[in-house]
């Protein structure tokens, strides 16, 4: 049985740890995505345009109010029948199939955004007020006071739930297993199908993930002892 | 243009209707049960043995660390993989995808939610422990009349999410054939070829009834703090 887990001939090995990197490939894009869709959201969320404001509120309300399996399907089935419609129009015949890696990317990476925004909005309100009224005192412009003061502490307060919003992306990916695009979750699938091993390929995918995810949320454990240097704690 | 659209989705309303209710159920009684699951986990994740709290926690671990597609997986066709369960009184239950999607659901939002309950039983304060143990109260009535019902009302906006959020798990019941909401969705769009008016026509079913169970969590928080009304 063991064989199966390894890298011999019959061993599904090499094709799991592809599968892995395919789900880290799908999981950090759609996450950086989401973080600057997100970061776009929640600007816009805190600005004065009112219409901006309505604009970012109906985004984050709608994707977090429905399944993301619902969104995935929506921009994979709905993106290749409006990629088709495109086409009839130049000119060209037949159905049009837009590749799976990007359209899974977006999708996830929609979602996550949505929760993004929310976290890095809850950050940003968290930084003082005086701290902006300071900055202007010191003859700060709008952009250097974003960028040496907001900033800054807007990630230090957010990071905790971007790392939250992290673990949710990661196990988002698995979704994009169902318009078959090959990673970890497809993988074992595709080997359970050959070997009838279900139990075993779905524990393997199953622990895969937990080492991904014990692994980045040390990462993320880091980034905040990084990003809270300096400051005193009130608790230990 | 619009009106074979508007004829395609009255058309779709029927099976839509009959997707929804399954969805309801799905996530009433996956709620129901992981509620009580969860309560267990909760108290067992707070015990002073310390094995128990140990199993507690590698269950919330391992639950929450890993995709809610895997743990439906495994269920559904991980069991069906050994000659004892095929061979077992539970088969004709594990065999159903109806009841895997209960279990798998039931033990997922079990997990989150012994978390949730956790933090509701902790922020209990320990005064009110105090003064029904001067009132004679011990152990399970003390835990049934004090100390659960305040957990209940301390974690409820917290619960408002996970139901929510179990209402959007509830879609991957689709994937191992269950012809829920996402499901018949998928199903329509599939025979129809009209996927951008079918998916959002079940996004704004699944919106309405993200809005009705938040309202409904915010009239119970309502109901159950009489101080704050």
């Amino acid at each position: 049985m063991i064989d199966l887990l390894g890298f011999g001939a019959r061993g599904w090995g090499l094709q799991l740890l592809q599968g892995m990197g395919m789900t880290l490939l799908v999981a950090v894009s759609a996450y950086l995505w989401g973080l600057a869709l997100g970061g776009a959201a929640a600007a816009l969320k805190l600005s004065a345009h009112r219409g901006g404001r309505v604009a970012a509120d109906v985004y984050t309300t709608i994707v977090r109010g429905v399944p993301s399996l619902l969104v995935i399907y929506l921009l994979f089935f709905g993106g290749n029948s409006a990629a088709t419609w495109v086409a009839t129009l130049l000119g060209f015949n037949g159905p049009v199939e837009l590749s799976a890696l990007p359209i899974g990317i977006l999708a996830v990476g929609t979602v996550s955004g949505a929760y993004s925004a929310e976290v890095l909005r809850g950050g940003a309100l968290a930084v003082p007020h005086g701290q902006i009224e300071a900055a202007k005192a010191l003859g700060m412009g709008r952009w250097l006071t974003f960028r040496r003061v907001t900033l800054p502490q807007t990630l230090r307060y957010a990071l905790p739930g971007l790392g939250n919003v992290w673990q949710l992306t990661l196990k988002d990916t698995s979704l994009v297993s169902v318009v078959a695009l090959v990673e970890l979750m497809r993988v074992a699938y595709l080997a359970q199908g050959a070997t009838r091993q279900p139990f075993l390929f779905f524990t393997t995918a199953g622990v895969l993930y937990l080492a991904l995810a014990g692994l980045s949320g040390r990462l993320f454990a880091r980034a905040e002892g990084w990003a809270a240097r300096g400051v005193r704690r009130a608790v230990r | 243009m619009n009106s074979p659209l508007v004829a395609t989705l009255l058309a779709a309303l029927p099976q839509f209707a009959s997707g929804t209710w399954l969805t309801v159920q799905l996530v009433a009684l996956s709620l129901l049960l992981g509620l009580v699951v969860a309560v267990g986990v909760a108290v067992m994740r707070l015990s002073h043995l310390a094995p128990l709290s140990w199993v507690a926690r590698g269950y919330i671990y391992v639950f929450r660390s890993t995709p809610l597609l895997v743990q439906i997986f495994l269920i559904y066709y991980g069991l069906g993989q050994f000659e004892a369960v095929r061979q077992s009184v539970l088969w004709p239950i594990l065999r159903e995808p109806y009841w895997c999607a209960i279990i798998a659901f039931t033990l997922n939002t079990g997990a989150y939610t012994a978390e949730i309950m956790r933090g509701g039983i902790e922020a209990v304060p320990h005064g009110q422990v105090e003064a029904a143990k001067a009132c004679g109260m011990n152990g399970a009535l003390l835990f049934r009349r004090i100390v659960l019902p305040q957990a209940f009302r301390l974690a409820l906006p917290a619960y408002g999410n996970e139901i929510i959020l179990m209402l959007q798990g509830s879609a991957l019941a689709s994937i191992i054939t269950l012809m829920e909401l996402t499901g018949v969705a998928k199903a329509f769009a599939a025979r129809t070829f009209q996927p951008i008016e079918v998916f959002c026509l079940a996004g704004v079913i699944y919106l309405g009834m993200s809005f009705l169970i938040t309202r409904g969590v915010q009239l119970t928080e309502r109901k159950l703090n009489p101080a704050r009304r």
